[in-house]
């Protein structure tokens, strides 16, 4: 009897295990008798590992040069040649993969996912440009970066847009930065790279939405300057408040501003700020309520867009994976000859408890509701930021390039009567 | 040091230099040390990487993505969702496992009248699989690689019918291994991950020794 059971116990265990096998060799591979020789499966190797320490060698040395070229030599011609290498190397060359914009979601997945190992070319990607910005001001954007420099080819006719219209615009980089942020943090999803515009002319494939929209941007950047870079760049912005406090940056004129007012046009990305001559300065009194105002405004508008944030993590968190699949367990489709998803089907054929599922996707909705506080509250420093900077009026007596938006693309030197004595 | 904006200045840059080198050496550090190995697809999962000897543990390896056929359900996303067009993903014939059947799974429809090349009864859109006879009864099926587009019809057909010989991978000479895969974020079964790049395929299969397989 007891034997009988083994036996049958066996023959289960046996079962079992062949079923999980998933139909693994149910017709042997049968005796050839005519000599022939069965083919190899080939598989194609991927790109060598050396290639990626080429790329990192390629990035070190085009933001020296370019440094050298936007500081020392002050020369928009060797400048523009950079950047058509840095189109012709990073952008047709590598296809845009890795580049410095999209590694901040790298960096970030590293920080909170600590079994993601960052690969060692998306830490540099990353930090170079950024160290030499600190020190250069952003020579990166200049010439380094396929973004640029496909944006900067087509600039023929850049229009002023006022400064009103810049600094609004100039708040979608800081939400885009957040949401990228916070969708790399939680492990969601690459956003950046998935609306990245111009991947598709790299590769000369891509989706149809996304053609149009690196082509919309090209045709918009004939007569707004590099749409990308000033009003939608994520990385744009570290790169803004590095290169505030950068140890050098470009001047318009090597020596002394002479008030000539030529170089005045010559911006194509409005960053060149003009003299600003207040009559009468204000007094103290006006300039402290302007603080206290400001002081309160900002822990507000903090407040209220964490609020905002934190009422909307849902719907931002929709976009995860494992809420997604959470969603539809609870709601399955009710209609009659509609196919279940691939993603229930996958969920059943995996054999996972539907608690668990449960339970992930709580997790993670828990992560997005401390994200979109953090975001909120993030957009409104922003927004807080920008009202205080509208209302500050500077003292300024040269024509000089704004340190965050000056792009170092040397165009305004050329237009320096001054020159250094020889 | 020329005034209090300059000693501002070169406080804040000090700052930001040092937030960037404390978090590359953080990230670092955890390479090195701490954190899990991920990457051990085929490796024992030990949990630690410092204590590693196997190559999947050396500091910053490049990963390529790829995709785990035993987790896969033949959805058919791999031919519509990649950057690639066709995609990267096509099907891989695993020689070592095909049973050569006359009445192949992954080549016939299943509601096949008779066994033969016409083009009504091949299960392949775009007929990317060759019949070749070997000897009576057995036929060798080839995957003729740029016709495939990975819509793993034949995969799903192989595994119900036949050995699963027929398997997706991404195809390292054709993928560009994007930052983020736009499959792999669409992949309702998450069969796809970031692997080691000197083992960059993950087969069934093909390392099992001639005589388990019977």
């Amino acid at each position: 009897m007891k034997k009988t059971l083994a036996i049958v116990f066996l023959v289960f265990l046996f079962a079992v295990q062949f079923m999980n096998s998933y139909a693994i060799q149910r017709f042997p591979k049968p005796e050839f008798e005519s000599g022939y020789v069965q083919p190899e499966t080939l598989l194609p190797n991927p790109r060598a590992e050396m290639l990626a320490i080429l790329d990192i060698a390629v990035l070190i040395i085009s933001l020296s040069v370019v440094s050298w070229l936007v500081i020392k030599k002050r020369n928009r011609n060797a400048v523009f040649w950079m950047s058509v290498f840095a189109l012709a190397y990073f952008g047709f060359y590598r296809e845009g993969c890795v580049c410095s914009i999209g590694s901040i979601q790298n960096v970030t997945l590293a920080i909170f996912d600590t079994s993601y190992l960052i690969p060692l070319s998306a830490i540099i990607f990353f930090m170079a440009p950024l160290v030499y910005t600190a020190f250069f001001g952003r020579t990166f954007c200049a010439a380094v970066c396929p973004f640029g420099a496909i944006q900067d080819l087509v600039a023929f006719s850049p229009q002023k847009l006022g400064s009103r219209l810049n600094a609004v615009l100039g708040v979608i980089p800081y939400i885009y930065l957040g949401l990228a942020v916070l969708y790399a943090a939680t492990g969601t999803d690459f956003i950046i790279c998935r609306y990245d515009p111009f991947v598709g002319i790299w590769r000369l494939d891509a989706s149809f939405g996304m053609f149009i929209f690196g082509g919309i941007l090209l045709v918009v950047g004939i007569f707004i300057a590099r749409p990308y870079c000033r009003f939608l760049c994520p990385y744009g912005v570290l790169l803004n408040w590095t290169s505030r406090f950068s140890r050098k940056h470009i001047t318009i004129t090597p020596a002394e501003c002479i008030q000539c007012r030529l170089c005045e046009n010559s911006c194509p990305y409005d960053a060149i700020e003009m003299p600003v001559t207040t009559k009468n300065p204000e007094d103290k009194g006006t300039m402290a309520r302007k603080l206290i105002f400001i002081t309160i405004l900002i822990p507000i508008l903090m407040l209220a867009g964490g609020w905002v944030g934190s009422r909307l993590h849902e719907p931002l968190a929709s976009v995860n994976a494992k809420v997604r699949l959470a969603k539809q367990i609870l709601n399955p489709v009710t209609e009659k000859n509609q196919p279940e998803t691939f993603e229930i089907e996958a969920f059943k054929s995996a054999g996972k408890q539907q608690s668990q599922a449960f339970a992930e996707a709580s997790v993670v909705l828990h992560k997005f509701y401390i994200g979109s506080w953090i975001l909120g509250g993030f957009i409104g420093l922003v927004f807080g930021g920008l009202i205080a900077g509208r209302m500050m009026t500077k003292h300024r007596t040269d024509y000089t390039p704004n340190k965050g938006t000056c792009l170092s693309c040397v165009r305004c030197v050329d237009y320096c009567p001054v020159k250094l004595p020889k | 040091m020329q005034n209090r904006r300059d000693f501002l200045n070169m406080l804040c840059r000090g700052s930001i230099l040092t937030g960037l080198a404390a978090t590359t050496g953080i990230l670092v550090y955890r390479s090195v040390k701490g954190g899990n190995c991920e990457l051990g697809s085929s490796c024992t999962n030990c949990g630690k990487s410092d204590s590693c000897d196997l190559p999947e543990a050396s500091l910053f390896r490049q990963t390529v993505w790829q995709l785990d056929p035993s987790k896969c359900i033949q959805c058919g996303r791999c031919a519509e969702n990649c950057v690639m067009s066709p995609s990267a993903v096509k099907v891989t014939h695993v020689y070592a496992m095909c049973g050569y059947c006359d009445l192949c799974g992954g080549y016939l429809k299943p509601d096949t009248k008779n066994i033969s090349t016409a083009a009504e009864n091949q299960l392949c859109p775009t007929a990317a699989i060759k019949r070749k006879f070997v000897e009576d009864p057995f036929y060798q099926y080839t995957i003729d690689e740029p016709l495939c587009i990975g819509c793993a019809k034949c995969v799903k057909g192989c595994g119900a019918f036949g050995n699963g010989s027929l398997q997706l991978q991404v195809r390292h000479d054709r993928c560009v291994n994007c930052n983020e895969c736009a499959i792999a974020r669409d992949c309702p079964a998450d069969a796809f991950s970031r692997v080691p790049a000197n083992k960059p395929y993950l087969l069934q299969g093909i390392e099992a020794k001639p005589e388990e397989r019977i």
